[in-house]
Protein backbone atom coordinates (compact mmCIF):
# COMPACT_ATOMS: atom_id res chain seq x y z
CA UNK A 1 0.00 0.00 0.00
CA UNK A 2 1.39 3.29 -0.94
CA UNK A 3 0.41 6.72 0.19
CA UNK A 4 0.64 9.73 -1.99
CA UNK A 5 3.24 12.19 -0.78
CA UNK A 6 0.89 15.11 -0.53
CA UNK A 7 -1.41 13.14 1.78
CA UNK A 8 1.09 12.66 4.61
CA UNK A 9 0.01 14.93 7.45
CA UNK A 10 2.77 17.43 8.04
CA UNK A 11 3.87 17.21 11.65
CA UNK A 12 6.73 19.68 11.44
CA UNK A 13 6.41 23.09 10.03
CA UNK A 14 9.38 24.63 8.31
CA UNK A 15 9.63 28.19 9.45
CA UNK A 16 10.83 31.01 7.29
CA UNK A 17 12.26 32.78 10.28
CA UNK A 18 14.14 31.61 13.34
CA UNK A 19 12.23 31.13 16.57
CA UNK A 20 12.07 34.26 18.61
CA UNK A 21 12.36 32.41 21.87
CA UNK A 22 15.79 31.71 23.29
CA UNK A 23 17.01 28.59 24.90
CA UNK A 24 19.17 27.90 27.93
CA UNK A 25 21.78 25.20 27.54
CA UNK A 26 23.70 23.74 30.44
CA UNK A 27 27.17 22.85 29.17
CA UNK A 28 29.02 20.60 31.56
CA UNK A 29 29.98 19.75 34.27
CA UNK A 30 30.66 16.41 32.59
CA UNK A 31 31.35 17.79 29.14
CA UNK A 32 34.87 16.74 28.06
CA UNK A 33 35.73 20.11 26.52
CA UNK A 34 35.25 21.94 29.82
CA UNK A 35 38.58 20.53 31.06
CA UNK A 36 37.25 19.19 34.30
CA UNK A 37 34.06 20.04 36.08
CA UNK A 38 33.19 23.46 34.76
CA UNK A 39 29.53 24.15 34.09
CA UNK A 40 28.45 26.89 31.74
CA UNK A 41 24.94 28.23 31.58
CA UNK A 42 24.56 29.38 28.00
CA UNK A 43 21.70 31.53 26.82
CA UNK A 44 21.35 30.74 23.13
CA UNK A 45 19.60 32.28 20.18
CA UNK A 46 19.97 29.58 17.59
CA UNK A 47 23.68 28.90 17.75
CA UNK A 48 24.60 32.35 18.96
CA UNK A 49 25.65 32.75 22.55
CA UNK A 50 23.73 35.64 24.09
CA UNK A 51 24.91 35.14 27.63
CA UNK A 52 27.38 32.81 29.28
CA UNK A 53 27.51 32.30 33.03
CA UNK A 54 30.25 30.04 34.41
CA UNK A 55 29.24 27.96 37.41
CA UNK A 56 32.18 26.69 39.42
CA UNK A 57 32.84 25.01 42.73
CA UNK A 58 32.27 21.35 41.80
CA UNK A 59 35.86 20.53 42.73
CA UNK A 60 36.04 22.63 45.87
CA UNK A 61 38.05 20.75 48.48
CA UNK A 62 38.64 23.44 51.08
CA UNK A 63 42.40 23.61 50.58
CA UNK A 64 42.76 27.11 52.01
CA UNK A 65 41.04 25.90 55.18
CA UNK A 66 43.25 22.82 55.32
CA UNK A 67 46.43 24.93 55.17
CA UNK A 68 45.51 26.49 58.52
CA UNK A 69 45.53 23.08 60.16
CA UNK A 70 48.86 21.89 58.72
CA UNK A 71 52.43 22.87 59.49
CA UNK A 72 54.28 24.98 56.97
CA UNK A 73 56.19 22.07 55.45
CA UNK A 74 53.01 19.98 55.20
CA UNK A 75 51.35 22.72 53.17
CA UNK A 76 53.67 22.05 50.23
CA UNK A 77 51.88 18.76 49.59
CA UNK A 78 48.53 20.57 49.33
CA UNK A 79 49.87 23.02 46.75
CA UNK A 80 50.69 20.14 44.39
CA UNK A 81 47.03 19.33 44.12
CA UNK A 82 45.79 22.76 43.11
CA UNK A 83 47.01 23.31 39.58
CA UNK A 84 47.88 19.69 38.98
CA UNK A 85 49.44 20.46 35.58
CA UNK A 86 51.90 22.90 37.11
CA UNK A 87 52.63 21.53 40.60
CA UNK A 88 56.21 22.77 40.76
CA UNK A 89 55.06 26.31 40.05
CA UNK A 90 52.62 26.07 42.96
CA UNK A 91 55.39 24.70 45.18
CA UNK A 92 57.59 27.63 44.23
CA UNK A 93 54.98 30.32 44.97
CA UNK A 94 54.29 28.81 48.38
CA UNK A 95 57.87 28.13 49.48
CA UNK A 96 59.07 31.53 48.27
CA UNK A 97 56.36 33.25 50.30
CA UNK A 98 57.42 31.28 53.38
CA UNK A 99 61.09 32.01 52.67
CA UNK A 100 60.28 35.70 52.49
CA UNK A 101 58.82 35.53 56.00
CA UNK A 102 61.75 33.48 57.29
CA UNK A 103 64.29 35.67 55.46
CA UNK A 104 66.20 32.67 54.05
CA UNK A 105 69.04 32.86 51.58
CA UNK A 106 68.70 30.14 48.95
CA UNK A 107 71.95 28.70 47.54
CA UNK A 108 72.63 29.25 43.87
CA UNK A 109 72.42 25.63 42.81
CA UNK A 110 68.98 25.29 44.37
CA UNK A 111 67.79 28.40 42.55
CA UNK A 112 69.07 27.12 39.21
CA UNK A 113 67.41 23.75 39.71
CA UNK A 114 64.16 25.52 40.63
CA UNK A 115 64.27 27.52 37.41
CA UNK A 116 65.14 24.40 35.43
CA UNK A 117 62.17 22.46 36.79
CA UNK A 118 59.74 25.36 36.57
CA UNK A 119 60.48 25.73 32.89
CA UNK A 120 60.27 21.98 32.26
CA UNK A 121 56.95 22.03 34.06
CA UNK A 122 55.79 24.96 31.96
CA UNK A 123 56.57 22.97 28.81
CA UNK A 124 54.69 19.97 30.22
CA UNK A 125 51.71 22.16 31.13
CA UNK A 126 51.65 23.76 27.69
CA UNK A 127 51.82 20.28 26.13
CA UNK A 128 48.60 19.32 27.91
CA UNK A 129 47.05 22.61 26.84
CA UNK A 130 48.07 22.06 23.20
CA UNK A 131 46.89 18.46 23.13
CA UNK A 132 43.50 19.10 24.71
CA UNK A 133 42.91 22.36 22.88
CA UNK A 134 43.52 20.62 19.56
CA UNK A 135 41.37 17.69 20.63
CA UNK A 136 38.50 20.04 21.50
CA UNK A 137 38.61 21.63 18.09
CA UNK A 138 38.73 18.25 16.39
CA UNK A 139 42.39 17.44 15.69
CA UNK A 140 43.18 14.21 17.45
CA UNK A 141 46.78 13.40 16.55
CA UNK A 142 48.48 16.44 18.18
CA UNK A 143 47.19 15.11 21.49
CA UNK A 144 49.33 11.97 21.22
CA UNK A 145 52.42 13.83 20.03
CA UNK A 146 52.06 16.37 22.84
CA UNK A 147 51.57 13.78 25.52
CA UNK A 148 54.65 11.92 24.36
CA UNK A 149 56.74 15.03 25.09
CA UNK A 150 54.99 15.55 28.40
CA UNK A 151 55.70 11.97 29.37
CA UNK A 152 59.43 12.56 28.92
CA UNK A 153 59.28 15.58 31.24
CA UNK A 154 57.23 13.70 33.82
CA UNK A 155 59.90 11.01 33.77
CA UNK A 156 62.55 13.64 34.48
CA UNK A 157 60.49 15.03 37.35
CA UNK A 158 59.96 11.53 38.66
CA UNK A 159 63.69 10.84 38.54
CA UNK A 160 64.40 13.89 40.70
CA UNK A 161 61.50 13.85 43.14
CA UNK A 162 59.88 10.42 43.02
CA UNK A 163 56.51 11.85 42.01
CA UNK A 164 55.09 12.48 38.56
CA UNK A 165 52.04 14.65 39.15
CA UNK A 166 52.67 15.53 42.79
CA UNK A 167 56.43 16.07 43.13
CA UNK A 168 56.62 18.38 46.24
CA UNK A 169 60.22 18.84 45.16
CA UNK A 170 60.76 22.40 46.36
CA UNK A 171 60.98 22.73 50.11
CA UNK A 172 61.16 25.76 52.36
CA UNK A 173 64.85 26.63 52.26
CA UNK A 174 65.83 24.69 49.16
CA UNK A 175 65.05 21.35 47.56
CA UNK A 176 63.96 17.95 48.77
CA UNK A 177 67.23 16.41 47.58
CA UNK A 178 69.88 16.86 44.96
CA UNK A 179 69.49 15.71 41.37
CA UNK A 180 70.11 12.01 40.84
CA UNK A 181 73.18 10.73 38.99
CA UNK A 182 72.70 10.87 35.23
CA UNK A 183 69.93 13.45 35.39
CA UNK A 184 71.81 15.98 33.30
CA UNK A 185 72.41 13.40 30.58
CA UNK A 186 68.73 12.47 30.48
CA UNK A 187 67.71 16.11 30.43
CA UNK A 188 70.08 16.83 27.53
CA UNK A 189 68.61 13.88 25.68
CA UNK A 190 65.16 15.41 26.01
CA UNK A 191 66.40 18.83 24.93
CA UNK A 192 68.08 17.39 21.84
CA UNK A 193 64.79 16.08 20.52
CA UNK A 194 62.57 18.92 21.64
CA UNK A 195 63.12 21.54 18.89
CA UNK A 196 62.28 18.92 16.28
CA UNK A 197 59.11 18.10 18.21
CA UNK A 198 58.21 21.80 18.27
CA UNK A 199 58.59 21.97 14.50
CA UNK A 200 56.34 18.96 14.26
CA UNK A 201 53.61 20.80 16.16
CA UNK A 202 53.95 23.76 13.86
CA UNK A 203 53.37 21.46 10.90
CA UNK A 204 50.58 19.53 12.58
CA UNK A 205 48.61 22.42 13.97
CA UNK A 206 49.79 25.91 13.05
CA UNK A 207 49.80 25.51 9.30
CA UNK A 208 46.44 23.75 9.24
CA UNK A 209 43.85 25.91 7.50
CA UNK A 210 40.94 24.41 9.45
CA UNK A 211 42.78 25.25 12.65
CA UNK A 212 43.33 28.81 11.50
CA UNK A 213 39.75 29.37 10.49
CA UNK A 214 38.53 27.98 13.81
CA UNK A 215 40.79 30.25 15.86
CA UNK A 216 41.37 33.53 14.01
CA UNK A 217 39.08 36.37 15.07
CA UNK A 218 37.33 34.23 17.70
CA UNK A 219 36.96 35.25 21.34
CA UNK A 220 38.53 38.69 21.04
CA UNK A 221 39.40 40.68 24.15
CA UNK A 222 41.12 44.06 23.95
CA UNK A 223 44.17 45.04 25.99
CA UNK A 224 42.23 47.50 28.21
CA UNK A 225 39.55 44.94 28.92
CA UNK A 226 42.12 42.23 29.56
CA UNK A 227 43.82 44.36 32.22
CA UNK A 228 40.47 45.36 33.71
CA UNK A 229 39.46 41.72 34.01
CA UNK A 230 42.82 40.90 35.59
CA UNK A 231 44.00 38.51 32.88
CA UNK A 232 47.63 37.47 33.22
CA UNK A 233 50.08 35.19 31.50
CA UNK A 234 49.63 34.10 27.88
CA UNK A 235 46.01 35.34 27.85
CA UNK A 236 47.18 38.90 28.58
CA UNK A 237 50.17 38.71 26.24
CA UNK A 238 47.81 37.49 23.54
CA UNK A 239 46.06 40.86 23.84
CA UNK A 240 49.25 42.77 23.17
CA UNK A 241 50.30 43.62 26.75
CA UNK A 242 53.92 42.75 27.37
CA UNK A 243 53.88 41.57 30.98
CA UNK A 244 55.87 38.66 32.30
CA UNK A 245 56.72 38.46 35.98
CA UNK A 246 59.88 36.53 35.17
CA UNK A 247 61.17 39.68 33.50
CA UNK A 248 59.23 42.42 35.33
CA UNK A 249 59.24 41.16 38.93
CA UNK A 250 62.13 38.70 38.72
CA UNK A 251 62.51 35.99 41.34
CA UNK A 252 64.79 32.98 41.81
CA UNK A 253 67.45 34.49 39.53
CA UNK A 254 65.30 34.83 36.38
CA UNK A 255 66.85 38.24 35.67
CA UNK A 256 70.12 36.53 34.73
CA UNK A 257 68.61 34.38 31.97
CA UNK A 258 68.32 35.41 28.38
CA UNK A 259 64.81 34.98 26.99
CA UNK A 260 62.17 36.87 25.05
CA UNK A 261 58.61 37.61 26.09
CA UNK A 262 56.39 36.77 23.11
CA UNK A 263 53.48 39.15 22.55
CA UNK A 264 50.68 38.98 19.96
CA UNK A 265 48.42 41.97 19.39
CA UNK A 266 45.13 40.48 18.19
CA UNK A 267 43.58 39.21 21.44
CA UNK A 268 41.82 36.25 19.79
CA UNK A 269 42.18 32.49 20.26
CA UNK A 270 44.84 32.40 17.56
CA UNK A 271 46.94 35.08 19.31
CA UNK A 272 46.84 33.18 22.61
CA UNK A 273 47.78 30.03 20.73
CA UNK A 274 50.74 31.72 19.06
CA UNK A 275 51.97 33.20 22.36
CA UNK A 276 52.06 29.78 24.00
CA UNK A 277 53.73 28.14 21.01
CA UNK A 278 56.46 30.77 21.02
CA UNK A 279 56.76 30.54 24.79
CA UNK A 280 57.58 26.86 24.49
CA UNK A 281 60.74 27.76 22.63
CA UNK A 282 61.68 30.43 25.21
CA UNK A 283 61.24 27.91 28.02
CA UNK A 284 63.44 25.51 26.12
CA UNK A 285 66.10 28.25 25.90
CA UNK A 286 65.96 28.82 29.66
CA UNK A 287 66.27 25.11 30.41
CA UNK A 288 69.37 24.92 28.21
CA UNK A 289 70.93 27.90 30.00
CA UNK A 290 70.07 26.54 33.44
CA UNK A 291 71.59 23.19 32.59
CA UNK A 292 74.84 24.86 31.52
CA UNK A 293 75.05 26.75 34.80
CA UNK A 294 74.64 23.73 37.08
CA UNK A 295 77.66 23.49 39.35
CA UNK A 296 78.06 21.30 42.41
CA UNK A 297 77.14 23.08 45.60
CA UNK A 298 74.71 23.10 48.51
CA UNK A 299 71.00 22.78 47.72
CA UNK A 300 69.63 23.75 51.12
CA UNK A 301 69.79 27.02 52.99
CA UNK A 302 71.96 27.24 56.08
CA UNK A 303 69.06 27.20 58.55
CA UNK A 304 69.16 24.02 60.61
CA UNK A 305 65.96 24.84 62.49
CA UNK A 306 63.94 25.08 59.27
CA UNK A 307 65.57 22.81 56.70
CA UNK A 308 65.59 19.05 57.26
CA UNK A 309 69.19 17.78 57.63
CA UNK A 310 70.71 15.24 55.25
CA UNK A 311 70.29 11.62 56.20
CA UNK A 312 74.04 11.13 56.43
CA UNK A 313 74.39 14.09 58.79
CA UNK A 314 71.79 12.65 61.10
CA UNK A 315 73.80 9.48 61.58
CA UNK A 316 76.91 11.38 62.59
CA UNK A 317 75.73 14.46 64.46
CA UNK A 318 73.51 14.54 67.49
CA UNK A 319 72.28 18.09 66.86
CA UNK A 320 71.15 17.20 63.33
CA UNK A 321 69.09 14.38 64.77
CA UNK A 322 67.52 16.74 67.31
CA UNK A 323 66.72 19.33 64.65
CA UNK A 324 65.17 16.67 62.45
CA UNK A 325 63.02 15.44 65.30
CA UNK A 326 61.88 18.95 66.21
CA UNK A 327 61.04 19.97 62.64
CA UNK A 328 59.02 16.82 62.01
CA UNK A 329 57.30 16.63 65.39
CA UNK A 330 56.69 20.27 66.22
CA UNK A 331 57.44 22.22 63.07
CA UNK A 332 59.25 25.54 63.10
CA UNK A 333 57.97 28.94 64.11
CA UNK A 334 57.65 31.52 61.38
CA UNK A 335 57.93 35.22 62.32
CA UNK A 336 54.71 37.17 62.48
CA UNK A 337 53.71 39.05 59.36
CA UNK A 338 52.08 38.82 55.97
CA UNK A 339 53.57 38.53 52.50
CA UNK A 340 52.33 38.16 48.96
CA UNK A 341 54.61 36.49 46.50
CA UNK A 342 53.72 36.16 42.85
CA UNK A 343 55.45 34.07 40.21
CA UNK A 344 54.77 33.59 36.54
CA UNK A 345 53.01 30.25 36.46
CA UNK A 346 52.26 28.48 33.21
CA UNK A 347 48.81 30.10 33.14
CA UNK A 348 49.57 33.54 34.53
CA UNK A 349 50.32 35.30 37.77
CA UNK A 350 50.32 32.69 40.50
CA UNK A 351 50.33 34.53 43.79
CA UNK A 352 50.49 33.23 47.33
CA UNK A 353 49.29 35.37 50.22
CA UNK A 354 50.77 33.96 53.39
CA UNK A 355 50.13 35.25 56.86
CA UNK A 356 51.73 34.04 60.04
CA UNK A 357 50.88 34.67 63.68
CA UNK A 358 54.27 33.41 64.86
CA UNK A 359 53.40 29.73 65.27
CA UNK A 360 54.25 26.59 63.31
CA UNK A 361 51.01 26.74 61.30
CA UNK A 362 49.98 29.54 58.95
CA UNK A 363 47.19 31.87 59.99
CA UNK A 364 45.87 32.31 56.47
CA UNK A 365 46.98 31.06 53.08
CA UNK A 366 45.35 32.36 49.94
CA UNK A 367 46.26 31.47 46.40
CA UNK A 368 45.65 33.78 43.50
CA UNK A 369 44.99 31.13 40.91
CA UNK A 370 45.43 32.48 37.39
CA UNK A 371 42.80 30.08 36.02
CA UNK A 372 40.20 31.45 38.44
CA UNK A 373 40.64 34.98 37.21
CA UNK A 374 41.12 34.11 33.55
CA UNK A 375 37.89 32.12 33.52
CA UNK A 376 36.02 35.16 34.77
CA UNK A 377 36.63 36.84 31.42
CA UNK A 378 35.05 33.94 29.49
CA UNK A 379 31.64 35.66 29.13
CA UNK A 380 33.31 38.74 27.66
CA UNK A 381 35.08 36.62 25.05
CA UNK A 382 32.27 34.24 24.20
CA UNK A 383 29.17 36.42 24.09
CA UNK A 384 28.22 36.93 20.46
CA UNK A 385 30.11 33.83 19.29
CA UNK A 386 28.83 30.41 18.25
CA UNK A 387 28.46 27.52 20.71
CA UNK A 388 31.25 25.60 19.00
CA UNK A 389 33.56 28.58 19.43
CA UNK A 390 32.98 28.60 23.17
CA UNK A 391 34.82 25.26 23.21
CA UNK A 392 37.75 26.84 21.38
CA UNK A 393 37.76 29.82 23.75
CA UNK A 394 37.80 27.60 26.86
CA UNK A 395 40.72 25.72 25.36
CA UNK A 396 42.60 28.94 24.68
CA UNK A 397 42.18 30.08 28.30
CA UNK A 398 44.00 26.94 29.52
CA UNK A 399 42.06 26.53 32.74
CA UNK A 400 42.58 23.90 35.41
CA UNK A 401 39.59 23.35 37.64
CA UNK A 402 41.71 22.12 40.52
CA UNK A 403 43.08 25.62 40.82
CA UNK A 404 39.80 27.43 40.21
CA UNK A 405 37.89 25.60 42.93
CA UNK A 406 40.81 24.92 45.28
CA UNK B 1 64.72 43.09 51.03
CA UNK B 2 63.65 45.13 48.08
CA UNK B 3 63.56 48.91 48.22
CA UNK B 4 60.22 50.37 49.23
CA UNK B 5 61.06 54.05 48.69
CA UNK B 6 59.04 54.25 45.48
CA UNK B 7 56.03 52.68 47.22
CA UNK B 8 56.15 55.33 49.95
CA UNK B 9 55.92 57.98 47.24
CA UNK B 10 52.56 56.54 46.16
CA UNK B 11 51.41 56.56 49.78
CA UNK B 12 52.45 60.21 50.05
CA UNK B 13 50.39 61.02 46.97
CA UNK B 14 47.47 59.18 48.50
CA UNK B 15 47.84 61.27 51.65
CA UNK B 16 48.06 64.47 49.64
CA UNK B 17 44.89 63.69 47.74
CA UNK B 18 42.94 62.99 50.92
CA UNK B 19 44.67 62.64 54.32
CA UNK B 20 41.71 60.70 55.69
CA UNK B 21 42.37 57.78 53.31
CA UNK B 22 45.54 56.56 55.01
CA UNK B 23 44.55 55.31 58.44
CA UNK B 24 47.69 53.26 59.03
CA UNK B 25 50.90 52.43 57.18
CA UNK B 26 53.14 49.41 57.53
CA UNK B 27 56.37 48.52 55.77
CA UNK B 28 57.32 44.90 56.35
CA UNK B 29 59.23 42.31 54.30
CA UNK B 30 59.69 44.80 51.48
CA UNK B 31 55.93 45.25 51.07
CA UNK B 32 53.89 48.30 52.00
CA UNK B 33 50.44 47.91 53.55
CA UNK B 34 48.06 50.84 53.77
CA UNK B 35 45.01 50.53 55.99
CA UNK B 36 42.07 52.41 54.51
CA UNK B 37 38.72 53.12 56.12
CA UNK B 38 35.91 51.08 54.63
CA UNK B 39 33.94 54.10 53.39
CA UNK B 40 36.79 55.38 51.24
CA UNK B 41 38.24 52.16 49.80
CA UNK B 42 36.58 52.56 46.38
CA UNK B 43 37.69 56.21 46.11
CA UNK B 44 41.24 55.41 47.16
CA UNK B 45 41.38 52.54 44.66
CA UNK B 46 40.03 54.72 41.88
CA UNK B 47 42.62 57.40 42.67
CA UNK B 48 45.45 54.85 42.62
CA UNK B 49 44.17 53.37 39.37
CA UNK B 50 43.63 56.56 37.41
CA UNK B 51 46.38 58.81 38.77
CA UNK B 52 49.11 56.37 39.76
CA UNK B 53 49.01 53.59 37.21
CA UNK B 54 47.85 50.76 39.47
CA UNK B 55 45.66 49.44 36.67
CA UNK B 56 45.36 45.83 37.79
CA UNK B 57 43.86 44.31 40.90
CA UNK B 58 46.12 41.30 41.31
CA UNK B 59 44.30 39.78 44.23
CA UNK B 60 41.57 40.45 46.74
CA UNK B 61 41.05 38.18 49.69
CA UNK B 62 39.67 38.11 53.18
CA UNK B 63 41.16 37.06 56.47
CA UNK B 64 39.73 36.26 59.86
CA UNK B 65 41.67 37.32 62.95
CA UNK B 66 39.58 35.14 65.23
CA UNK B 67 36.17 35.44 66.91
CA UNK B 68 37.54 37.21 69.98
CA UNK B 69 39.22 40.01 68.00
CA UNK B 70 37.69 43.35 67.12
CA UNK B 71 37.85 44.36 64.30
CA UNK B 72 37.59 40.74 63.31
CA UNK B 73 37.77 40.65 59.51
CA UNK B 74 40.28 42.01 57.06
CA UNK B 75 39.79 42.50 53.35
CA UNK B 76 43.14 42.69 51.60
CA UNK B 77 43.62 44.27 48.16
CA UNK B 78 46.78 43.64 46.18
CA UNK B 79 47.27 46.32 43.57
CA UNK B 80 49.65 45.86 40.68
CA UNK B 81 50.73 48.04 37.82
CA UNK B 82 51.36 46.76 34.32
CA UNK B 83 53.32 49.96 33.64
CA UNK B 84 55.77 50.37 36.51
CA UNK B 85 55.39 46.85 37.99
CA UNK B 86 55.02 47.94 41.61
CA UNK B 87 52.75 46.30 44.14
CA UNK B 88 50.79 47.98 46.90
CA UNK B 89 48.62 46.35 49.50
CA UNK B 90 45.48 48.02 50.82
CA UNK B 91 43.59 46.74 53.77
CA UNK B 92 40.14 47.33 55.24
CA UNK B 93 39.26 46.26 58.78
CA UNK B 94 35.70 45.19 59.56
CA UNK B 95 33.91 44.32 62.77
CA UNK B 96 31.88 41.15 63.14
CA UNK B 97 28.59 42.95 63.80
CA UNK B 98 28.77 45.06 60.68
CA UNK B 99 30.88 43.33 58.00
CA UNK B 100 29.98 45.74 55.20
CA UNK B 101 32.43 47.31 52.76
CA UNK B 102 31.77 49.09 49.50
CA UNK B 103 32.58 47.15 46.36
CA UNK B 104 35.44 47.92 43.99
CA UNK B 105 33.80 46.21 41.00
CA UNK B 106 33.20 49.68 39.56
CA UNK B 107 36.98 50.24 39.57
CA UNK B 108 38.14 46.84 38.36
CA UNK B 109 35.76 44.31 36.83
CA UNK B 110 37.98 41.50 38.05
CA UNK B 111 36.94 42.24 41.64
CA UNK B 112 33.59 40.57 40.94
CA UNK B 113 34.59 36.94 41.59
CA UNK B 114 37.14 37.87 44.23
CA UNK B 115 34.44 39.61 46.23
CA UNK B 116 32.03 36.74 45.73
CA UNK B 117 34.66 34.36 47.05
CA UNK B 118 35.34 36.56 50.09
CA UNK B 119 31.59 36.76 50.76
CA UNK B 120 31.31 33.00 50.38
CA UNK B 121 34.17 32.19 52.72
CA UNK B 122 33.93 34.95 55.35
CA UNK B 123 30.46 36.46 55.08
CA UNK B 124 31.82 39.91 54.27
CA UNK B 125 29.13 41.86 52.42
CA UNK B 126 30.22 44.08 49.56
CA UNK B 127 27.70 46.90 49.20
CA UNK B 128 26.85 47.70 45.61
CA UNK B 129 28.16 44.42 44.18
CA UNK B 130 26.15 43.49 41.05
CA UNK B 131 25.80 39.78 41.79
CA UNK B 132 26.77 38.85 45.35
CA UNK B 133 26.15 35.10 45.45
CA UNK B 134 28.17 32.18 46.77
CA UNK B 135 30.70 31.03 44.19
CA UNK B 136 32.61 27.95 45.38
CA UNK B 137 30.21 26.49 47.92
CA UNK B 138 26.61 25.47 47.18
CA UNK B 139 23.96 28.15 47.63
CA UNK B 140 22.33 26.28 50.55
CA UNK B 141 25.60 25.94 52.47
CA UNK B 142 25.37 26.72 56.16
CA UNK B 143 27.98 29.13 57.55
CA UNK B 144 31.16 30.62 56.15
CA UNK B 145 33.87 28.02 55.81
CA UNK B 146 37.07 30.03 56.26
CA UNK B 147 35.98 31.70 59.51
CA UNK B 148 38.13 30.56 62.39
CA UNK B 149 35.14 29.33 64.38
CA UNK B 150 33.97 27.10 61.51
CA UNK B 151 35.15 23.53 62.26
CA UNK B 152 37.44 21.86 59.71
CA UNK B 153 34.97 19.05 59.06
CA UNK B 154 31.86 21.21 59.15
CA UNK B 155 28.95 21.31 61.56
CA UNK B 156 27.42 18.06 60.36
CA UNK B 157 29.08 14.73 61.21
CA UNK B 158 30.92 13.34 58.20
CA UNK B 159 29.01 10.73 56.26
CA UNK B 160 29.15 9.43 52.73
CA UNK B 161 25.45 8.67 52.49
Amino acid sequence: MSVAVENIPSKFEVLDQALESQMTLSMGPQHPSTHGVLRLELQLDGELVIKAVPDIGYLHTGMEKLFEYKKYQQGIVITDRMDYLNPLGNNLAYVMAAEKLLNLEIPERAQIIRVLFCELQRIASHMVWLGTHALDIGAMSPFFYAFRQREKILNLIEAASGGRMTPSYFRIGGLMMDLPAGFERRCRQFLEDFPAALDQFETLVTGNTIWQSRTKGIGVITAEEAIDWGLTGPCLRGSGVSLDLRRDNPYSGYETYDFEVPVEPDGDVWARFRVRMRELYESYKIVVQALERLKPGPIKADAPKVVLPDRDDMRKHMDSLIHHFLIVAEGFNVPEGEVYHAIEGSKGELGCYLRSNGGPKPDRVHFRGPSFINLQALPVMSEGEMVADVVAIIGSLDIVLGEIDR
Amino acid sequence: MSDTKILHEYVERLKEANPAWVADLKDTYGEVTVTVSRESIADACRFLKTENGFDMLADLNGADRGPEEDPRFEVVYHLFSTKHFNRLRLKVLLSEDDPHVSTVTSVWKTANWHERETFDMFGVIFDGHPDLRRILLPSDFDGHALRKDYPLRGYEPYSLT
